[in-house]
């Protein structure tokens, strides 16, 4: 069995999982209007974490300052879950999962290894001392949740005791761009699911995790990752199947015959189609009355870091038995009839899929369950 | 990786592609774009959305086209086709070329390109392959790695036959491509 050891989020709601996860639950979102010319030429909706924060946490800790912000807040948050790991144990895997790493490098060097990604991930490794080789998942939106795939795989074959995965992304001028010559950027903070959605927010986060090999009993309140899968539309590289074809295998293959899942977290991206694409998915599932819920209204969407922030969350949901309501969404408007919440309710949950989607044709879903 | 047969690999570099290490086609113009242009030619496709892609996108389908060309075996329309890829330098070719767009107009058909998964979106369009699929960055090519990786597709019976290599294409337009075709060995 592989299940969850330690956490960590960085976000503008808080630089803890449970501060991140108190922020949600009491309806804050780290999305403002932003006026960095450095990132956008026009002002614009976004999740941004505080420059002036990040310095008083970089006081905190010498000889961080040759590193990129990327890699800053990245040995910031792995420092705090590796207490009780041997990192430096060939049977410690590392997994670094990001779409763009230091793009916004690009216009400032023209040596190109500043800005490659197995670079990045091996800096970030040589700070900690990991000896296993730092590998990097690059699969646009679905990154997060293939690094906890990857990394299940790698255990469940015998290679790794605990594999530490990291999820990053910071914006820069670069992504802000594309997704705005996209046109897909929402002129207000994002409505996932809602009638009225026309967009999505983007957000600045980093998450790690340590997932561990079971070696006794369980404690109380233990998250296992169960399954997971990821599967391709053959559709289009930038826009998701109608019917949600990959996504809908994705969640099949995760889940085989089993249906009796207690709460979805969504992608959520309030994009007219994507929304409606996971609709559909999670409708021919069989899964139309089992409560959904979105994040992207409290955190946007972080991108690399999107399916380790928002499975963290997921995860204390679940150990505090609250499904969370989907902020933005006042009134649900999707192509096929689910089951969205808009606000925190109280249930018991035990058995709960993560869902994420992305550019490529790209869908993943994973599975946890929550034992004693 | 005891459970894993490769039993076809196409490598491409310095404008010449083999086939199971046998010449398959060669062409003087060494650069990127002109030489991918004479293998599309040679090949013989009428593919409207190859013109379309990015160098890493056109390599990497170029050479998937040879490695299943002749494999009727492999079906399309499935979900039981793997795709385990990998490079050094992700889309840091078209990085480059999207970056120098930003300052005037930032194309969204660039962008799309600046994710290396993509090229495994192009080959899934085109075979109408739904699989488990897989993009790895890492520093140097390791095949072992890939293939071990892929075994544990095999062995959790997500995949029944995989395409397993590496596509790169760096900042200058250096290419090589090496991918192999691998099935269950029972």
């Amino acid at each position: 069995m592989v299940y969850i050891a330690a956490h960590n989020i960085i976000s503008p709601l808080g630089w803890t999982s449970e501060e991140n996860f108190q922020q949600v639950v009491s309806d804050k979102s780290g999305i403002k209007l932003c006026s960095n010319r450095n990132i956008s030429d026009s002002d614009f909706q976004a999740s941004l974490i505080d420059e002036g924060v990040l310095k008083q946490k970089l006081a905190e800790h010498s000889g961080l300052e040759n590193y990129t912000k990327l890699e800053q807040l990245s040995i910031l948050s792995i420092k705090s879950i590796i207490k009780s790991v041997d990192v430096k144990s060939k049977r410690t895997g590392f997994i670094f999962s990001t779409t763009k790493g230091n793009i916004d490098q690009l216009h400032k060097h023209t040596n190109p290894s500043d800005v490659l990604l197995a670079s990045c991930a091996q800096k970030i490794a040589d700070y900690f001392g990991f000896t296993s080789k730092a590998q990097v998942v690059s699969n646009a939106c679905i990154s997060g949740l293939a690094a906890f795939i990857v990394a299940k795989r790698y255990i469940d074959a015998g290679l790794y005791e605990n594999v530490v995965i990291l999820g990053a992304d910071v914006l820069s001028k670069f992504i802000v761009s594309g997704f705005q010559s996209f046109q897909s950027l929402s002129a207000e903070p994002c409505k996932p699911f809602d009638t009225n959605r026309n967009g999505l927010t983007l957000g600045e986060g980093v998450a790690s995790l340590v997932l561990s090999r079971a070696t006794n009993e369980t404690s109380s309140q233990t998250i296992e990752l169960v399954n997971g899968a990821i599967r391709n539309d053959a559709n289009h590289i930038s826009g998701p199947s109608r019917t949600g074809e990959g996504l809908f295998r994705a969640i099949q293959a995760t889940l085989k015959d089993f249906k009796s899942i207690d709460a979805i977290c969504a992608h959520g991206t309030a994009t007219p189609f994507n929304d409606d694409m996971e609709s559909q998915a999670i409708y021919r599932s069989g899964l139309a009355t089992v409560p959904v819920f979105g994040l992207k209204g409290y955190f946007g969407h972080t991108l690399g870091a999107a399916g380790i922030i928002e499975s963290i969350i997921s995860i204390l949901a679940m150990q505090k038995n609250i499904v969370i309501g989907t902020k933005g969404l006042l009134e649900q408007g999707v192509v096929s009839d689910i089951n969205v919440v808009k606000e925190n309710e109280t249930k018991e949950i035990t058995e709960f899929l993560k869902l994420m989607s992305g550019f490529g044709g790209c869908n993943a879903a994973i599975y946890f369950k929550k034992h004693g | 990786m005891d459970n894993i047969q490769v039993i076809k690999e196409v490598t491409i570099e310095q404008g010449k592609v083999k086939i199971n290490g046998l010449d398959f086609f060669h062409d003087e113009s060494l650069e990127i774009g002109p030489f991918l242009k004479c293998l599309y030619k040679k090949l013989d496709l009428k593919y409207s959305k190859y013109y379309k892609m990015d160098y890493l996108c056109k390599l990497g389908f170029l050479a998937s086209e040879v490695l299943l060309n002749g494999e009727n075996d492999i079906l399309t329309d499935s979900d039981d086709v793997a795709i385990v890829l990998a490079n050094t330098s992700s889309s840091l070719h078209t990085d480059v070329k999207y970056q120098s767009s930003i300052s005037e107009i930032p194309s969204p058909s660039v962008f799309v390109y600046t994710l290396p998964n993509i090229v495994i979106g192009e080959i899934s369009i085109r075979n109408k392959f739904y699989g488990e699929h897989m993009f790895f960055v890492q520093s140097t090519y390791n095949k072992t790695e890939l293939l071990d990786y892929t075994a544990t597709l095999f062995a959790s019976g997500s995949c029944k036959q995989a395409i397993v290599g590496w596509l790169e294409v760096d900042m200058e337009g250096a290419y090589c491509a090496n991918l192999m075709l691998c099935q269950k060995n029972n």
